[in-house]
Order: structure tokens, then C-alpha cells, then sequence
């Protein structure tokens, strides 16, 4: 099971997950890490030991045990940055991917040298998941702004023809996705990011499905802002990134505020930190943020380049195999260029959720469904589709007990 | 496997010909559902008739978009309730909720369920109770809605 780039038996090993049974007594073949990864032991193991070792409310208390959640939390913090090649003091900690677009969202309808105002234009894309659409499409609401979009082309790719004219000199924002969790399409983000930064546009990547996929240097990328979540990463639920440029966060009001992000508070009014703490109200996830140091760590271990390599073996695999099936038509681009490890498809009589039964019955998990994604799969002409997902955890064989397990839907449902 | 338990031979048949299928006139009132995990949906109509001042079912017409499970849900709904007094009727839907509640241990009524018997096995995925849900409940809202109309 060794490939090349990763030893993978040994990265199996330590995902305790991928050691049961599914249904059947069948070993689980978890093809779905699209939606949330499996966690490895190194991960489970700094979360306990947060919670066991060094369990305080961190920036706060002056004893040991709160020094050293602090030290765990903002070491976080510093590993989060050095993986983006990005300053500590440009990483806030927040929910998840989804919250980081909102609070991007709030932050541009709030008063500020930021602040979206009627008759200004906000650019997004059809192939965005819901999390980096329906917070633009309600800032837009709140402001009197006007939202427009980058179409996506029948192969799954963003159409950029027209991206001069699209970005005008009323774009205050072009927000995209750096890595779409249906086809896997990798977008052009620095072209984008030049474009837009040519006619003064901000820039906010979704990267929570290259971030834990490819290497990602925030310079390169060009984008001002980038989000991601831990847990479809290998760390844990419950935190994810806000990426932002520091002279953009400084410009930024708070979105959630009470505790924790203050200066100086009068019944009056209060002031506030600067970032990142501005944007981090209450108690933290300190053993979250341990989680998603670990994980980090494992990623590092591994090698982003080899992680994306592997991957891109695993897809290509993955589309020859699907393309040899007769009623099988793959969402999205048809080679391994400049797209990731989220392969969608089709299967022609087949429902998507018949599709993902047969295979859940098989004990091979995959995604059926819209996969949050609506605008775009009515853009490619279809209503649902199954997707599989891979990761550093998955291997040939897996890719091939896919392609096995759609033949054996085909042929229970007749059309095979 | 126990792919056989939740796709009997009914749902399968009702799935590859579905009764009561595509969009009818007259109608009391039509309502479009939609599953928002799976974008499945449906758009149903409902025409009532009086009968002796009781309200009946004349006609369930409806199009839809979806797994077997849903369109299969839907046809034998409408087997049902087509021709029932609405009260009836809503025993019947009230039934099949509770059958689809049941996480596989239901005890259907045949008598009173008919062909949707068949869905026992489906109860125990959880995953899939919405769908084989989505044709009732819209049928239900469609019903309630006409009644409205009728008042």
C-alpha cells in the first residue's frame, strides 16, 4: 500500500477509524474526507492532553495551568501561520470556515474605510459552496450592494473570459474558492487576485478544501483573506481560520464581541485589542487549537507536496477507472490539472442516494447530494451527484472498490 | 446484504412506474417541496371533492425529482389516498409517520398501508426517512391548504 510520495499502511495505522467494521462487517472505506476527515492519534492525543495537562481559561488567571493553555493556544497560532507562510498576528481563530467568511461579511456592512455601500459590486462565483455564497448574497441585502458572479464552464471550470469586465471599479470584493468540493477544480486564485487587486477589489479565498490538500503560501496566493476548517485537516470540530491581511484585520470592527477582546470597557462604550484578539470574544478552544497544532504537524511530517501528490494519483486513478464504466459521467475536468481530490459523478438511472446506499451497504462512504454546492450543480445541468473524497489515508485499492461498488449499483438497479 | 430489505420488489416496481404521475387539472391547491440535504422535490397538487358534506380525496397529481425511495414513496401515496375521505386519509399518512419512526421495529397494518408496508426496512436508515417522507408531507400541506380554500 506504500505509493510513492506516503507510506500510507503507516499512515493508516494511526486512524483508529479506519480500523472497524461498517456494515456487514465490512472494513470501512472512507471515501468522504471532503466533508470532514478522520483524525489520527497524534490528534486525539494532544486534545486529551489539553484537557488532562493544561485545562485553563487561556489569557486569563495567574497560575500555572493558565500559562500553559495560553503557551498551547498561541503556540497554535504561530504553527497555523508558519503552515501559511503567513505573521501569527494575521491567523484569528474561529468556528470554522463558514464563520471566517461571516465574519469577513460583517465586517464589510459595518461603518469603516471597509464598509460596502449602495451601488457597489460584490463578485462571487457559481462553483462556491453555500458557506462563501449566502453570506455575500446577505451582505449584499444588508448594503444595497449588487452581487455578481463568475459563471462555471460545462468541463467545471470558472469562466474567466470575461474576468476583466466582471471586476469593475465598484468590485469591493471578489470572494472564491480555491479549491471546489465538487469537482475538485482548482481556480486561478493569484490571476484572480491580481485582477482585482488592479482595479482595488479585496480578495477572499476559500481554502477549506486546498488548505489541507496542496501547500499554500498566502503570498503567492495573493489573496487578502483565506478561511479554512481544522476538521476536514485531520485536527479536530469546533475551530477553523480566519486568514487576513494585517493592515485589512487593524481596519476591521469586531463581529462577536463581550469578553476576551476588549481594551477598556465603560458603561459607556468600550474599546478594543487589536487583532487577532478583536476577533476572538470569550473563552477559546484550547484544546482544539492544540488539536489543529498536531495536525499541522502531521501534515508537515507527511509533506504538503507529497500529500498533494499522493492525492493526485489517487484522482487520477480515480477518473480512469470511472471513465471505463458505461453510464458513469464525472463532474467537472477530465484530468488531474489544476484539480483536487473530490471526484463527483454520476451514474445514469441511478440516483445518487440509491448510489451511496448500495455503497454505504458495501461499507464505502461517500457524499450524495447537492454537497452544499446548488448554484453549481444546476450550472452542469444536474440535480445531485455522489461524490469521493480522498486523502493521505486512502489508497488504490479503495479507488478500485469504488468503481467495484458502482458496477454492483448498476447491475441491483438494473441499469448496469 | 441487506440492500433487499429497505428496495423490495414494490418500491422498485412503484419506482420504474410510478402511479398517478405528472401534473393534472383541476386542482385545489399545489404546494412544492423540497429536500435540502439532497435537493430531491416534488410539486403536488390536491383536488377535493364534497361527498354527503365530507371532504374526499378526487385527485393527488404530482412531478418530482428524486431516489427511488421518494419516487416510489410517492406514487404509493397516491394510491392511497386517491378516492379516501381526507380523514381517512390523514389516518393512513399519520400511519406511515409513525411506521417511518420506527427505526425498523414497526408493526405496519396492511390493511390500513397497503403497499407502503414495504417501507419498513427504510426506517432503519435514518438517512433516508426524509425521503420517503417528501410526497406525503407535501401531499398533507397540499390537503391542509385546500381545505383552507374550501372553508
Amino acid at each position: 500500500m506504500t505509493s510513492v510520495h506516503l507510506d500510507v499502511e503507516a499512515v493508516r495505522a494511526d486512524f483508529p477509524a479506519l480500523a472497524r467494521t461498517v456494515r456487514n462487517d465490512k472494513p470501512l472505506v472512507y471515501l468522504d474526507s471532503g466533508a470532514t476527515s478522520q483524525k489520527p492519534v497524534q490528534v486525539l492525543d494532544a486534545v486529551r492532553s489539553a484537557y488532562e495537562q493544561h485545562n485553563a481559561a487561556a489569557h486569563r488567571g495567574t497560575h500555572l495551568l493558565g500559562e500553559e493553555a495560553t503557551d498551547l493556544y498561541e503556540g497554535a497560532r504561530a504553527k497555523v501561520a508558519a503552515f501559511l507562510a503567513a505573521r501569527p498576528d494575521e491567523v484569528v481563530f474561529t468556528k470554522n470556515a463558514t464563520e471566517a467568511v461571516n465574519l469577513v461579511a460583517y465586517a464589510l456592512s459595518a461603518p469603516g474605510r471597509l464598509q460596502v455601500r449602495a451601488g457597489d459590486e460584490v463578485l462571487i462565483t457559481e462553483m462556491e459552496h453555500h458557506a462563501n455564497l449566502v453570506p455575500w448574497q446577505q451582505l449584499c441585502e444588508r448594503t444595497g450592494a449588487t452581487l455578481r458572479w463568475l459563471d462555471v464552464t460545462p468541463e467545471g471550470r470558472l469562466d474567466l473570459d470575461d474576468l476583466d469586465t466582471m471586476i469593475t471599479g465598484r468590485t469591493r470584493i471578489v470572494a472564491v474558492t480555491h479549491q471546489s468540493n465538487v469537482t475538485g477544480t482548482i481556480p486561478p486564485v493569484a490571476e484572480i487576485a491580481r485582477a482585482a487587486h488592479e482595479k482595488g477589489a479585496l480578495v477572499l479565498a476559500d481554502g477549506a478544501q486546498s488548505v489541507p490538500h496542496q501547500p499554500v503560501d498566502v503570498t503567492a496566493l495573493g489573496a487578502d483573506f483565506l478561511v479554512f476548517s481544522s476538521h476536514k485537516m485531520l485536527g479536530p470540530y469546533g475551530i477553523g481560520v480566519l486568514f487576513g491581511r494585517a493592515e485589512l484585520l487593524e481596519a476591521m470592527p469586531p463581529f462577536l464581541t463581550g469578553g476576551s477582546m476588549i481594551e477598556v470597557v465603560r458603561m459607556e462604550g468600550s474599546t478594543f485589542l487589536p487583532p487577532p484578539q478583536r476577533f476572538e470574544p470569550g473563552v477559546p478552544a484550547i484544546a482544539e487549537a492544540a488539536g489543529l497544532a498536531a495536525a499541522v504537524d502531521y501534515l508537515t511530517a507527511l509533506g504538503m507536496d507529497n500529500v498533494a501528490a499522493h492525492e493526485e494519483s489517487l484522482t487520477a486513478h480515480a477518473l480512469d477507472a470511472l471513465r471505463e464504466i458505461d453510464g458513469v459521467r464525472i463532474l467537472g475536468p477530465d484530468t488531474t490539472k489544476d484539480r483536487g481530490g473530490a471526484v463527483a459523478f454520476e451514474v445514469d438511472g441511478v440516483h445518487p442516494h440509491d448510489v451511496g446506499q448500495v455503497l454505504d451497504e458495501l461499507g464505502i462512504a461517500v457524499r450524495t447530494g447537492h454537497h452544499c454546492a446548488w448554484p453549481l450543480h444546476r450550472a452542469l445541468g444536474v440535480q445531485a451527484s455522489t461524490r469521493a473524497s480522498f486523502y493521505v489515508y486512502n489508497t488504490h485499492d479503495e479507488v478500485d472498490a469504488l468503481a467495484d461498488g458502482i458496477r454492483y449499483a448498476q447491475r441491483f438497479f438494473g441499469t448496469g | 446484504m441487506q440492500l433487499e430489505s429497505m428496495y423490495q420488489d414494490i418500491i422498485l416496481d412503484h419506482y420504474r412506474n410510478p402511479h398517478h404521475k405528472g401534473l393534472r387539472d383541476p386542482f385545489d391547491a399545489e404546494v412544492h417541496h423540497v429536500n435540502p440535504v439532497c435537493g430531491d422535490e416534488v410539486t403536488l397538487r390536491v383536488s377535493l371533492k364534497d361527498v354527503n358534506g365530507e371532504p374526499v380525496v378526487e385527485d393527488v397529481s404530482y412531478d418530482s425529482l428524486g431516489c427511488s425511495i421518494s419516487q416510489a414513496s410517492a406514487s404509493v401515496m397516491s394510491d392511497l389516498v386517491i378516492g379516501k375521505p381526507v380523514a381517512e386519509a390523514m389516518t393512513i399518512s399519520q400511519a406511515f409517520l409513525e411506521l417511518m419512526q420506527s427505526k425498523g421495529e414497526g408493526q405496519p397494518d396492511e390493511g390500513l398501508l397497503e403497499d407502503a408496508v414495504a417501507f419498513v426496512g427504510v426506517s432503519k436508515y435514518p438517512a433516508r426517512i426524509k425521503c420517503a417522507l417528501l410526497g406525503w408531507m407535501a401531499w398533507k400541506d397540499a390537503t391542509a391548504q385546500a381545505m383552507e380554500v374550501a372553508q
